[in-house]
């Protein structure tokens, strides 16, 4: 089933359509959640504080997102797309999901086929993560008074050193080169000004990383 | 004061998200399924890819939910199941999480219980991730047509780019770990001596299988270092 199937636009056409108000439909879902904590409780961030704490990662994921958006879409198709960018979680768990499915199948990512058979497995793929979601929301709102006890604050405190512990280790390995420079940054501040804001260190720590990145690239360090 | 975290409005919020995107789900793969029947694609084939992809989506999903439990500490259940059940990654709605929380002179190292400091992340989340799907509505149509395939030559950069970025933050978040202290110091190293294990095992031993848990289980082991330090540290839980 390798081979691309000629078909008039309809799918197509309707795919992209629906897509589009499927998506629109979910980004005022999303911004309607904060919207609606806003109303319902009547409280309302101070604008300024609230962009000095956005823009920072803004800086970081936007970008990110540029090139998700251009490096998924091919792969997923285009139900595929509109779907797994709703419903998230894109790298860690649908796209190899849509992969493997089109693998099993024998079928090849932008043909009408890949198309079919990766909007399926994107589809049933947040079908089950949603039912594991809720399952498991459901259980754990009982346990909420032990998530919450004394002992186990310590634990929440320090969450991020526990992420970023890990994701350290996962991109030193990946690529320990491009580390150097951001680490080298960060200890150096840290030692200099201990208590800067990670509002600060984000952005500083992204320019100082992707420019020794472009100049050891350009170099064929890299 | 009534707590907002987990207030029934916010699971109401959430059971009805989550009723979207199961929707949203049914309708493509109905759509889907329609289309490859019509395209002559056997009903088994197609039966074979959704049960597979979803048997397949059992155990990253389990991962997906330790991630809402260990946000669920700092911002309650709802908001992080909301926010992991649309758009969302733990890498991306952990630092914007923060990041809002430090504008306003706090962390989520600690409960939030400050509605406005509570509205404000989940501002700073949702705003954050909707950039992709404001893209794909207005381009997802054209990228397929290829003519946008032009603009990603440079494979090989993208992707450098991409860990740079990700090395930035990944650094500064680390550079900010070292202030909290010896407890954090040692909740980062458990974790990325975790996270080092698994990747020996998932790559000299080939346990692929693996590869979904260890972010979340070295995570959890970090944590779990730091409360059991502290506990050690007071004599035992006070």
């Amino acid at each position: 089933m390798n081979t691309s199937v000629r078909t008039g636009k309809s799918y197509d056409e309707t795919i992209h359509r629906n897509g589009r108000i499927w998506m629109i439909a979910a980004i005022c879902i999303t911004q309607g959640v904060p919207l609606a904590i806003s109303l319902y409780f009547g409280v309302w961030p101070p604008l300024g504080k609230l962009i000095a704490g956005l823009l920072p990662t803004m800086l970081v994921f936007w970008p990110i997102a540029i090139v998700e958006v251009l490096t998924f879409t091919p792969m997923l198709g285009s139900g595929g797309t509109y779907l797994g960018f709703v419903t998230g979680n894109l790298s860690n768990l649908k796209v190899p999901a849509a992969i493997s499915a089109m693998q099993q199948a024998g079928v090849e990512p932008s043909t009408k086929e890949g198309e079919i058979i990766s909007t399926l497995a994107i589809g049933a793929s947040s079908l089950v993560t949603n039912v594991v979601l809720v399952s498991g929301v459901l259980l754990m709102s009982y346990l909420l008074p032990i998530l919450e006890s004394p002992a186990l604050k310590p634990a929440f405190a320090n969450l991020l050193p526990a992420l970023f512990g890990a994701l350290g280790v996962v991109f030193i390995s990946k690529n320990w080169k491009i580390s150097v420079a951001p680490l080298a940054l960060m200890i150096g501040l840290f030692a200099a000004m201990p208590s800067l804001p990670v509002g600060i260190l984000i952005p500083a720590g992204a320019l100082v990383s992707i420019g020794v990145a472009r100049i050891m690239y350009k170099r064929k360090m890299l | 004061m009534i707590d907002i975290r987990n207030s029934p409005f916010l699971f109401g919020l959430g059971a009805f998200v989550a009723l979207f995107v199961t929707a949203q789900s049914l309708v493509f793969i109905a759509a889907a399924w329609k289309e490859g029947k019509r395209l002559g694609i056997p009903s088994a084939t197609m039966r074979k890819a959704l049960v597979g992809s979803g048997t397949f989506s059992v155990v990253p999903s389990i991962a997906i939910l330790l991630a809402v439990l260990t946000l669920a500490g700092a911002l309650g259940l709802p908001l992080p199941w909301i926010r992991l059940s649309v758009v969302g990654a733990i890498t991306y709605e952990l630092p914007a999480a923060e990041t809002a929380a430090q504008a306003f002179g706090t962390s989520i190292k600690s409960t939030i219980s400050d509605p406005t400091v509570f509205s404000a992340i989940a501002w700073a989340m949702s705003l954050g991730s909707v950039f992709a799907m404001v893209l794909i509505t207005l381009f997802a149509k054209r990228i397929q047509s290829g003519i946008h395939k032009a603009q990603l030559k440079d494979t090989k950069w993208a992707g450098l780019l991409i860990s740079a970025m990700f090395m930035g933050l990944i650094s500064a978040f680390l550079g900010s770990a070292l202030g909290g202290g010896l407890v954090s110091i040692l909740a980062l190293l458990a974790s990325a001596a975790t996270m080092a294990i698994f990747g020996l095992l998932i790559k000299k031993a080939k346990m692929a299988k693996l590869e979904n848990f260890a972010m979340p289980v070295s995570m959890i082991t970090g944590m779990a270092v730091a409360a059991l330090y502290t506990i050690a540290r007071n004599g035992g839980v006070r």
